[in-house]
């Protein structure tokens, strides 16, 4: 199996404030991993110096064997800004509140930065968007602006933004925190489906039955450390006293 | 005079003042930009001199700055003034103090965007200057658009301070023709002709924002 991400004792403080402590992840093609944990326990902190929007205090942050942060004496050294650039294209994240660009159609959401970004041909990102956007459910809105779409739509254009760049490997910070329960589903539907289709990704949610589901390995992290990691069979059937706790409040589990 | 002669120079008058609006915007919308720029700057000392600037030119008169512009070559350096330098002196001045203005608008509309427009570009790999001009911009332009228009409005009229420089447009004209002849026709076609003016430019900004309001 190929590793396509390996975080090693990342740590990261707001203000002394320590809200990671000592966290190691690593990540597989083709795995499905989700993240739960209790809100402030880190997850959103944790997907974000994963995908460089935050900077870790310490640790290393590794893609495909090329490392993008290394740990020199207890703190983070990040490599030059091309090199960054260039693992960047490895990942892609999806956000809870979407973050769509209002001004732009849903075409136009999906197809810019593979064309302005990645300078691929114009014709085969059309083509390719074309496709993406009929998977996603989408095909009569292609030129509908984000305000014009339901909530669970603009998701979905927010997963085909993120897969249009081809990534390595997808993240996804809550991805139906901010929708109507009965629009969660639709969502929830599309990223089983590209489990379906060996997408490696990270999710953190609070959907226990949809990580149960999904994930070939699930993460408990609680208080800025990693509680248990384990199978979501065995992380349902946990020993552990913080684990029964917080699972404890899911009481909809089938 | 007859009314004929009096409507023709206040016509050469007219060109002027739209001259003096045109360039003014021309020049003070992208210094205002610059000028916020340097406001939101990292760099204690950028931001403190914008900041500065931007107290100055919102809080002394406009004319003030136009007669120190115009005068101030001459009083402060010795350097004669020329009568072409009038004309740069009225665009000067009311560029620089517009892009005050302007940079004051762009700030507010820069800060209020969301973090998570910037993120979401970032991990999609857009430059910075990408994110700025392809992203950030546009949004900014919609929602300052209000603002800016109140501005323009009001250059509209301001052009009219030109006058205490002696600057031949619309008003200094209409002024002197009043006087000349005792006359109260050149003022009202002096108010007729500011009116149409901000009319049309108001026009104009409605249909702009509505031409904007395809998404929100
Ligand atoms: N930019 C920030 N500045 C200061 N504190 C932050 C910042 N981001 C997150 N935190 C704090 O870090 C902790 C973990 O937050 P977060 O990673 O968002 O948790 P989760 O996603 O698990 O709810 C919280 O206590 C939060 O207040
Ligand atoms: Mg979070």
């Amino acid at each position: 199996m190929k590793k396509l991400m390996e975080m090693n004792h990342v740590k990261k403080s707001f203000d002394g404030n320590e809200v990671l402590k000592d966290i190691s992840l690593s990540v597989e093609e083709g795995e499905v991993v989700s993240i739960i944990g209790p809100s402030g326990s880190g997850k959103s902190t944790l997907l974000r110096c994963a995908t460089l929007l935050e900077t870790m205090d310490a640790g290393d942050l590794i893609y495909l064997g090329e490392k993008a942060a290394k740990d020199e004496n207890g703190k983070t050294v990040y490599v030059k800004n091309n090199e960054l650039k260039r693992i960047q294209q490895q990942f892609g994240l999806v956000f809870q509140n979407f973050n769509l660009f209002p001004h732009y159609s849903v075409l136009k959401n999906i197809t810019d930065a593979p064309i302005h970004v990645q300078k691929r041909e114009k014709e085969e990102v059309l083509f390719e968007a074309k496709t993406l956007i009929e998977k996603m459910g989408l095909s009569d809105r292609a030129d509908y602006y984000p305000c014009q779409l339901s909530g669970g739509q603009q998701q979905r254009v927010s997963i085909a933004r993120a897969l249009a760049m081809k990534p390595k490997i997808l993240f996804f910070d809550e991805p139906t925190s901010a929708l109507d329960p009965e629009l969660t589903g639709e969502i929830l539907k599309v990223i089983k489906e590209l489990a379906r289709e060996k997408m490696t990704m990270v999710i953190v949610t609070h959907e226990m039955n949809f990580a149960k589901d999904v994930s070939n390995r699930m993460i408990f992290m609680d208080q800025g450390v990693i509680v248990e990691e384990t199978t979501p069979e065995q992380m349902f059937q946990s020993e552990n006293q913080r684990t029964r706790e917080f699972l404890g409040q899911y009481h909809n589990l089938g | 005079m007859s009314l004929q002669v009096m409507l023709s120079q206040l016509s050469a008058g007219m060109v002027t003042t739209i001259l003096i609006f045109v360039l003014t915007l021309l020049f003070s919308l992208p210094l205002g930009l610059i000028i916020s720029f340097g406001r939101m700057s990292e760099n204690f000392l950028i931001r403190n001199i914008a900041k500065i600037y931007i107290s100055i030119m919102r809080g002394t008169p406009l004319m003030l700055q136009l007669l120190v512009v115009y005068f101030g070559p001459y009083y402060i350096f010795g350097i004669s003034i020329s009568s072409s330098y009038r004309a740069y002196a009225v665009i000067i001045a009311f560029s620089i103090n517009y892009a005050a203005y302007f940079a004051e608008i762009y700030r507010g509309g820069i800060e209020s965007m969301p973090d998570g427009q910037y993120e979401a570009a970032k991990v999609l790999g857009y430059t910075k200057n990408q994110t700025f001009f392809k992203i950030i911009l546009p949004q900014v332009v919609k929602r300052i658009l209000p603002s800016v228009t109140n501005e323009v409005i009001t250059l509209v009229k301001d052009t009219s301070l030109a006058f205490s420089i002696a600057y031949a447009e619309m008003f200094t004209i209409a002024k002197s023709i009043a006087a000349s002849q005792k006359s109260m026709i050149p003022f009202v076609a002096a108010a007729i002709f500011y009116y149409v003016f901000n009319f049309f430019v108001a026009s104009l900004m409605e249909f702009w924002e509505k031409k904007m309001s395809y998404y929100r």
